[in-house]
């Protein structure tokens, strides 16, 4: 009698435990319907893409291979827009990894008026909307010549990107070199280091974890941007992939919707392999880099 | 004390470059922004000073109070649904479900879709699904717009605030949980009397994401609706830059740069009560 009152609610639950499990799956598959239905509407011919036939599945009449990814490839120039969408994405987050860490450790370990205000300033860009400076800042941004270095270029929007994501970086790194011990950096500095070794030797090893999830978190916003850029750069010369998607869309004309397909699943193809593979530390960068806020 | 002395000499390199970019890229632009809503102008070099004209105008601006109007529906339904339906998904894959691990992954996922995709992959989405139920497409149907936009938010920013809120409910005490247990509690008093309590921060923080990025929307706005039909679906981003890159006339760029300082004023007094609100109730563990 006794083995039987316990199994029952056991049972129950494991029944309980395998419905919730059908229904996510259920979920997930709804989930991923977007990105799915996108695939295979770029493997179809142009006429089986239309509004009211973006539903159907391909059929051997409306599969056209992989015709619209040459298409995109070839007419749309989408190898190129790739190239500029991670050159902008690579530098931008260098520059932003290396510089902030560093001005996050020295603000942090410098008491002092300017420092409060340094934190200060970049809690507070963190909350104010593109909106309010994108004009001036595009128009600097054109202007700003510093002995011949211009910034409205793809290789030097990099710096653009430093100055306006710098408060959310600053702000993780600060936080994290706050739970540090200083006794480890004081005595480098003792036996002789200079700042700059004590920085790379000591400090930027600890600082490795806030650095992956800072990296991902910049990653995300650089390479999916799409106002900054178009107001920087000459959209007539260089077009990183956002640009190019809404400048085909946006355009007056019929646009094929064949190599739009294309474009899109070209897009978020690379960043979906990316983000499987290393989902474990892009999860764990969005937990750690959101515990602060 | 020495390291403050030491540090001292070594300013240039670790804060100049920084430094520099900070004022190129955000401080500079901001100061000039200000001054710049009391001016006339259709570039940096021609701006004349005509005091409040641009704020008196850009209060009067239909299109900006409706901007304003549809922005504030918008922000409050989706940062709603976002945080229930992100905490339900977080309770059950804290839970020993099997397979939570992948679910967690799909989740996720939409976060790393840009906005100017994402918005597309609806558009050609929804259209396709009014074009089967019989009704007019994205660009005459603000209806379908508005709750376009939200389904489309949701589907991005859930897995955001998941990964969020799972991470609260991971450091709640076990110790908690099995005393209520064993004291007869429910799992919906334990949900509502503890779990909640004990997440307070997780969910001061997904309040404060899901507002503001609901408050700043502009890419999927734009690429999903583009305000149409007829401005019907333009929120306060996208009213801003049209003000700015739409319109000829030489009086609407500083209207535009008015508007985005009473944008800019919004934004920071929703951030700081919402903080304020949320923070008065988080408990210390």
């Amino acid at each position: 009698m006794k083995t039987d009152k316990d199994k029952k609610p056991l049972q129950t639950k494991k029944i309980l435990g395998r419905i919730g499990t059908i229904v996510f799956a259920i979920i997930c598959a709804l989930y991923m319907y977007p990105v799915v239905m996108v695939i295979l509407n770029s493997l179809k011919v142009e006429s089986a893409i239309q509004t009211s036939r973006a539903f159907e599945f391909p059929t051997a009449e409306s599969f056209s291979g992989l015709e619209n990814y040459g298409k995109a490839i070839n007419s749309q120039g989408f190898l190129k827009s790739f190239g500029y969408s991670l050159f902008i994405t690579a530098s931008s987050v260098f520059l932003i990894l290396l510089c902030c860490s560093m001005f996050a450790w020295y603000i942090t370990r410098r008491k002092g008026i300017f420092s409060k205000i340094m934190y200060l300033l970049c809690a507070f860009s963190m909350v104010v909307p593109f909106q309010m400076v994108m004009f001036t800042l595009s128009q600097t941004a054109d202007r700003l010549n510093i002995f011949g270095l211009r910034f409205n270029t793809p290789w030097t929007i990099c710096f653009i990107y430093l100055g306006f994501g710098a408060g959310l970086a600053v702000f993780l790194f600060s936080g994290f070199i706050r739970s540090i011990p200083i006794e480890i950096e004081e005595a480098a500095l003792i036996d002789g280091c200079n700042p700059l070794q004590v920085f790379f030797k000591v400090v930027f090893p600890i600082l490795r974890p806030t650095m992956i999830s800072v990296g991902i978190l910049e990653t995300m916003w650089v390479w999916n941007d799409y106002l900054l850029p178009t107001l920087v750069l000459d959209i007539k010369k260089y077009r990183t992939i956002p640009m190019l998607i809404q400048y085909f869309r946006g355009s007056y004309g019929k646009v094929e919707m064949g190599p739009m397909m294309a474009s899109i699943v070209l897009t978020i193809l690379p960043v979906i392999l990316i983000y499987l593979l290393g989902q474990k530390h892009i999860i764990k960068g969005v937990m750690s880099g959101s515990v602060k806020g | 004390m020495t390291m403050d002395k030491i540090l001292k000499k070594w300013f240039p390199v670790f804060v100049i470059p920084t430094l520099a970019a900070f004022i190129i890229g955000f401080i500079w632009p901001f100061i000039q922004g200000v001054y710049l809503s009391f001016c006339q102008f259709t570039t940096v070099n021609n701006a004349v000073f005509n005091g409040i004209t641009n704020y008196q105008k850009a209060f009067t601006d239909e299109s900006f109070a409706n901007a304003f109007g549809f922005t504030v529906k918008f922000a409050i339904v989706s940062t709603i649904l976002i945080n229930i339906i992100a905490f339900i998904i977080a309770l059950a894959l804290t839970s020993n479900l099997k397979g939570k691990n992948i679910f967690r992954t799909v989740f996720f996922m939409p976060n790393l879709i840009g906005g100017i995709v994402l918005g597309y992959i609806w558009q050609i989405l929804l259209n396709a699904l009014m074009s089967a139920i019989g009704q007019p497409l994205l660009a005459l149907n603000s209806k379908a717009g508005y709750w376009g936009l939200i389904i489309l938010m949701c589907w991005q920013q859930i897995g955001y605030m998941m990964i969020i809120y799972i991470a609260g409910l991971q450091n709640v005490p076990q110790s908690l949980l099995e005393a209520a247990k064993i004291d007869g509690a429910s799992s919906l008093q334990t949900i509502f009397r503890i779990k909640i309590p004990m997440v307070m921060p997780s969910i001061t923080i997904c309040l404060f994401l899901s507002i503001t990025n609901s408050f700043k929307l502009f890419d999927q706005n734009l690429s999903l609706t583009a305000g149409e039909p007829a401005k019907a679906t333009e929120m306060l981003a996208l009213n801003i830059v049209n003000t700015f890159y739409a319109r000829a006339g030489a009086a609407w760029k500083g209207i535009g740069q008015a508007k985005a300082v009473i944008f800019f004023a919004i934004v920071i007094v929703i951030a700081l009560t919402q903080l304020y609100a949320t923070r008065s109730k988080e408990v210390d563990q």
